[in-house]
């Protein structure tokens, strides 16, 4: 009895030790993955433009906040995550980082003092960049960037996930390859494609499914659960790949212009999405628009897509027939959206999206449909879609019943087969919806 | 209080169509520019958002994007010995307010006038003799030529999305369009709208009389439309709500859906609302102005804003106002006939037929502003003046633009105005009628003009603008004229019973029931400096650091409604300021 104490004992101590040594020992941060010479410098614009197609500034900005100067709450699973002050301000932000300190950060997810960066952080996915791009990063939130003295309170999250020094665990699972970026393709088009997808553009994020611990399930394109869909603060990030893929019958054109402009013949972006077009994709060249818009072609089946058939509809018919005795949703269609997507449900070119086979409105979470509804949305202004088309909000004008029987009718209308929306999904998201770009 | 801000390169009066289109074709040369507009900031959403703005009482009968008589109004007369009264509510015209300015609440109806409308007093001259010009009449040619404008006109209309159907493409004559066009270089950017019932009934009496109906050019869109600055216009839907309402759908051409967000990108282009401008300023040699003096409600003070260059884009009568105001031009003086600011306003001679059918369902309440035919057969360039005794023209039309209850019901004479046999009239006749119109062209005479009243002053002072303006024989015989022909085809229509309402023979100018928007002249362009207010780049003769945009340039008006040739004119002016003006200032001519 006493040596199973002992032997008790002895383990307790030992697990104790190497509980404070797994707190307390610093992680290897990793190093470059590519050599440059010490007196590399970007040439001028290429570090703003690493910092576009790494959208920096969505997250590090705060609505109606200073560029980078952080304070954006994060609504993540675990709680709400506040994003931290990039601006080269010594005590607030990061002006007194090495190159070494932001590496570690953009690679392995550790600020200088050792302290994990919670995953909201995309260190999954920057893991990837190429040396140039980190150094790029780097000299221009240094020397470009100016310091903003900001002090950002401390992410406020439940015990067990206020313990960083758990994230050291989650990182063995969720960090397992080494940094640098490895393309699967010879062709140069597309392995640009993969890099700004996988890498900085960290769509995956958005995009793809996480598993039990919220890692991504995949981190590159040669896997299929790679943008496979996924969720962002209850709205649908749609697949962008795969069976149910969104994109499916789009052309490289279709991509790249929502990407560059936030609409195409189909579709208009929402949700998160905005940000990423206001501060991101509409600044990248058309070369690594084309990129991506390539690799997303040809992760859907090739270059080939079918003109979408337009079938005459039970939907259109019923609509059209005008009979008063039509259900309510029908109604309500008619009555509230029928004036811009029409009776076919097919909407205006890079004006009125389609409901038909749209995938916000097909989702499996009608969360975004509904806050859709609710309070309508507003696209970006960019370059050469400079109109920030807004649809309204119909929250003061349907009550919750009606909202959920309207969303049903979008939802199972024409050749659209999702499910339908209770009144109480309704009930939970009025007065919580967000619509605008800020 | 007052304050004086620093100096921009450009100050534009008034944000509607022409400051738009001025603001955005200035902004890319690099300048630095303030727009001043009166009136509040409106966008689609939320000021225009459906289903909100679909109020007829709010904006068709409160007038809810009109200017306000109690902010700016004017005084009105018929003759010049009458005691002109201020105007304290709106009637036959509604100038807007607000970012937008009319550009937001017009039908859509966008024409270019005919070729011999520019040159009228050249053409009556050689064609019938100068003694075909009644005593008393003013009409002037305008000093540019359609051939001029045709490239103007082809970018105002590509840039605002127009739904039509060429008639005449490099003199080509174009099967269902409109043969008596001027040539134009290609066909309307969109195709046709649909049209409803009554315009194809119009349609085809008018065939079967040996007519050329024509779709009406319209600024609703067909079809989703991207333009030269990269804005959107998506399809009309036929809601029945345009002209005094903002568009719900971004299918209307507006400052707002054709280039006020690509302009706001610019970052030298800035513009503040609620800032009434009250003067141009002049520098002390009368030569050029110095900038504007402004009213800034949000700071309840006065500001002297600099400027290199003013642009006059505030709608027709307020630019004559501050050019009065300012002094810029030579008032003009009726009793000689001398001095060029305030001379030659007119208006437009409307009238119509109604038809009325028990069996035929119009379904007036699906109405886009400007689907509708049109005939040209009796336009200003196909009428013998000195055969029929007046000089003038007018297209003759059919198409609903809307079926809404408060004003767009047609009730047979004999219906009681009010009370159960009102009731039952409305009850038997919604959607049972038709008209068929007639928009003519409206003259310019001694005694039709614009001045500072002597009596009355507005909040801030100073004079209000005084309109004198009477209804003259010659127009009056040109719209009895097009009465006998649209009865002609209305008779050919076969109504149940049918009623016409024209101005007829000693009809006086009545200010109250709405008639049209269409105010042109006061500061008319021309080629002598003796008769004109601006040269024919819009330039103030005697300010060269002035221009004046809008409809005050017409010498007297067109036929049609104006907007077609106020957006070609600004782009005109646009390019000349552009490529002559800015690398050397000076008067142009």
């Amino acid at each position: 009895m006493r040596t199973f104490v002992r032997i008790l004992m002895g383990l307790v101590v030992l697990g104790g030790v190497a509980l404070l040594a797994f707190i307390a020992i610093p992680v290897q941060r990793s190093g470059p993955v590519q050599a440059l010479p010490a007196d590399w410098r970007p040439e001028p614009g290429q570090g703003e433009y690493a910092m576009r197609i790494a959208d920096c500034a969505a997250c590090h900005t705060a609505p109606d906040g200073r560029q980078f100067a952080g304070g954006r709450e994060i609504n993540s699973p675990v709680g709400i995550i506040v994003s931290p002050n990039i601006t080269p301000d010594d005590e607030t932000g990061i002006g007194t980082w090495s190159l070494e300190d932001f590496r570690a950060a953009l690679y392995d997810g550790v600020k200088p003092d050792g302290t994990h960066l919670y995953p909201a952080m995309p260190y999954e996915n920057y893991r990837k960049l190429t040396e140039e791009d980190v150094r790029a990063l780097y000299h221009y939130f240094m020397d470009e960037v100016e310091p903003i003295r900001n002090a950002i309170k401390p992410s406020d999250l439940p015990f067990p996930f206020d313990q960083r020094w758990g994230l050291r665990a989650w990182k063995w699972v969720a960090l397992q390859d080494d940094p640098g970026f490895r393309p699967s393709t010879d062709d140069p088009v597309l392995a640009r494609g993969e890099y700004l997808v996988e890498g900085p553009g960290h769509c995956n994020a958005c995009h793809g499914p996480r598993d039990l611990v919220m890692a991504q399930d995949a981190l590159d394109v040669t896997q299929d659960a790679f943008l496979s869909g996924g969720e962002i603060d209850g709205w649908t990030a749609p697949a962008l790949r795969g069976p149910n893929s969104a994109i499916g019958d789009w052309s490289a054109e279709d991509i790249g212009m929502i990407l560059a402009t936030g609409r195409n013949a189909h579709a208009a972006i929402n949700g998160e999405m905005q940000l990423v077009v206001r501060d991101s994709t509409q600044f990248m060249t058309e070369e690594d628009l084309y990129a991506i818009s390539s690799l997303l072609v040809s992760l859907n089946g090739g270059p080939d897509p079918a003109e979408r058939p337009k079938n005459d509809t039970e939907t259109e018919a019923l609509i059209a027939s005008a009979d008063p005795g039509m259900p309510l949703g029908a109604r309500l269609y008619i009555d509230n959206c029928n004036a811009c997507h029409f009776a076919d449900g097919l909407g205006a070119d890079e004006v009125f999206p389609e409901l038909a086979g749209n995938a916000l409105v097909t989702a499996d979470s009608p969360t975004g449909l509904i806050s859709m509804i609710l309070a309508g949305s507003e696209l970006p202004s960019t370059p050469i879609r400079p109109y920030a088309l807004r649809m309204p909000g119909f929250a003061d004008r349907l009550t919750d019943a009606e909202v959920a029987a309207l969303a049903t009718f979008v939802r199972q209308g024409w050749t659209n087969t999702a499910g339908p929306v209770a009144e109480s999904a309704v009930s939970d998201l009025r007065g919580e919806t967000k619509t605008e770009v800020e | 209080m007052a304050r004086t801000d620093p100096k921009k390169d450009v100050v534009i009066v008034g944000l509607g169509w022409t400051g738009s289109i001025m603001g955005i074709e200035l902004a890319k040369e690099g300048l630095d520019i303030l727009a001043l507009e009166r009136g509040p900031d409106r966008s689609t959403v939320p000021d225009f958002k459906y289903p909100d703005v679909i109020d007829e009482l709010e904006y068709g009968i409160r007038f809810g994007f009109m200017q306000k008589p109690r902010n700016s109004t004017i005084t009105v007369r018929r003759t010049l010995d009458e005691q002109a009264q201020p105007m304290r509510r709106l009637g036959s015209f509604l100038p807007g307010d607000g970012v937008g300015g009319a550009g937001i609440h017009w039908n859509g109806q966008t024409w270019r006038p005919m070729e011999n409308e520019y040159r009228l007093r050249s053409y009556v001259e050689e064609e019938f003799g100068a003694d075909t010009i009644p005593e008393g009449m003013t009409i002037q040619d305008w000093g540019v030529t359609a051939e001029e404008l045709e490239p103007f006109y082809d970018r105002f209309e590509y840039m605002a999305g127009i739904s039509g159907q060429a008639g005449n493409i490099n003199g080509e004559i174009i099967e269902g369009g409109n043969p008596f066009e001027a040539p134009r270089s290609r066909d309307y950017p969109l195709p046709p709208l649909k049209q409803t019932v009554d315009a194809l009934m119009f349609q085809d009496a008018a065939k079967a009389m040996g007519y050329h109906p024509f779709p009406r050019p319209a600024a609703n869109a067909s079809e989703a439309w991207t333009n030269e600055y990269g804005m959107q216009l998506g399809p009309c839907n036929f809601c029945g709500f345009c002209e005094r309402y903002g568009c719900i759908n971004y299918s209307k051409s507006s400052p707002q859906t054709c280039i006020l967000d690509a302009l706001k990108r610019y970052p030298n282009f800035a513009y503040r609302t609620n800032s009434e401008v009250l003067k141009v300023d002049m520098a002390d040699d009368g030569q050029t102005a110095t900038g504007v003096t402004y009213w800034d409600e949000a700071a309840q003070e006065q500001v002297t804003q600099p400027a290199d260059l003013v642009i006059l884009a505030a709608y027709q009568l307020h630019n004559v106002h501050l050019m009065l105001l300012s002094g810029i031009g030579e008032p003009y003086n009726p009793a000689t006939g001398e001095g060029v600011t305030g001379k030659n306003y007119s208006y437009q001679l409307i009238g119509g037929t109604t038809l009325f059918y028990k069996d035929v369902e119009f379904n007036p309440f699906a109405a886009s502003g400007s689907s509708g035919i049109s005939i040209d057969d009796f336009a200003i360039n196909q009428i013998d003046f000195a055969e029929e005794g007046f000089i003038g023209g007018s297209y003759i039309t059919a198409g609903a633009s809307n079926g809404q209850p408060i004003r767009g019901i047609s009730l047979p004479e004999g219906t009681p105005e009010w009370g159960a046999g009102w009731k039952q009239g409305i009850g038997d006749w919604y959607g049972h009628s038709m008209s068929i119109g007639s928009h003519g062209s409206n003259l310019s005479y001694r005694d039709c003009y614009l001045d500072l009243d002597p009596t009355y002053t507005d909040p801030h002072g100073r004079p209000l603008m005084r309109l004198t303006f009477d209804w003259k024989q010659n127009d009056i015989r040109m719209t009895q004229f097009m009465r006998t022909k649209i009865e002609e085809i209305a008779r050919s229509m076969n109504p149940d019973s049918w009623q016409s309402s024209y101005e007829s023979e000693g009809a006086r100018y009545d200010v109250r029931p709405y008639q049209t928007t269409h105010n042109v002249g006061g500061s008319i362009m021309g080629t002598d400096p003796d008769t004109s207010a601006v040269n024919r780049y819009l330039q103030a003769w005697d300010k060269h650091n002035v221009f004046v945009l809008g409809a005050g340039a017409f010498p007297q008006n067109i036929q049609y409604n104006p907007t077609g040739a106020v957006g070609a004119l600004a782009y005109w002016a646009a390019r000349a300021i552009r490529e002559d003006y800015l690398p050397n200032p000076r008067p142009l001519v």
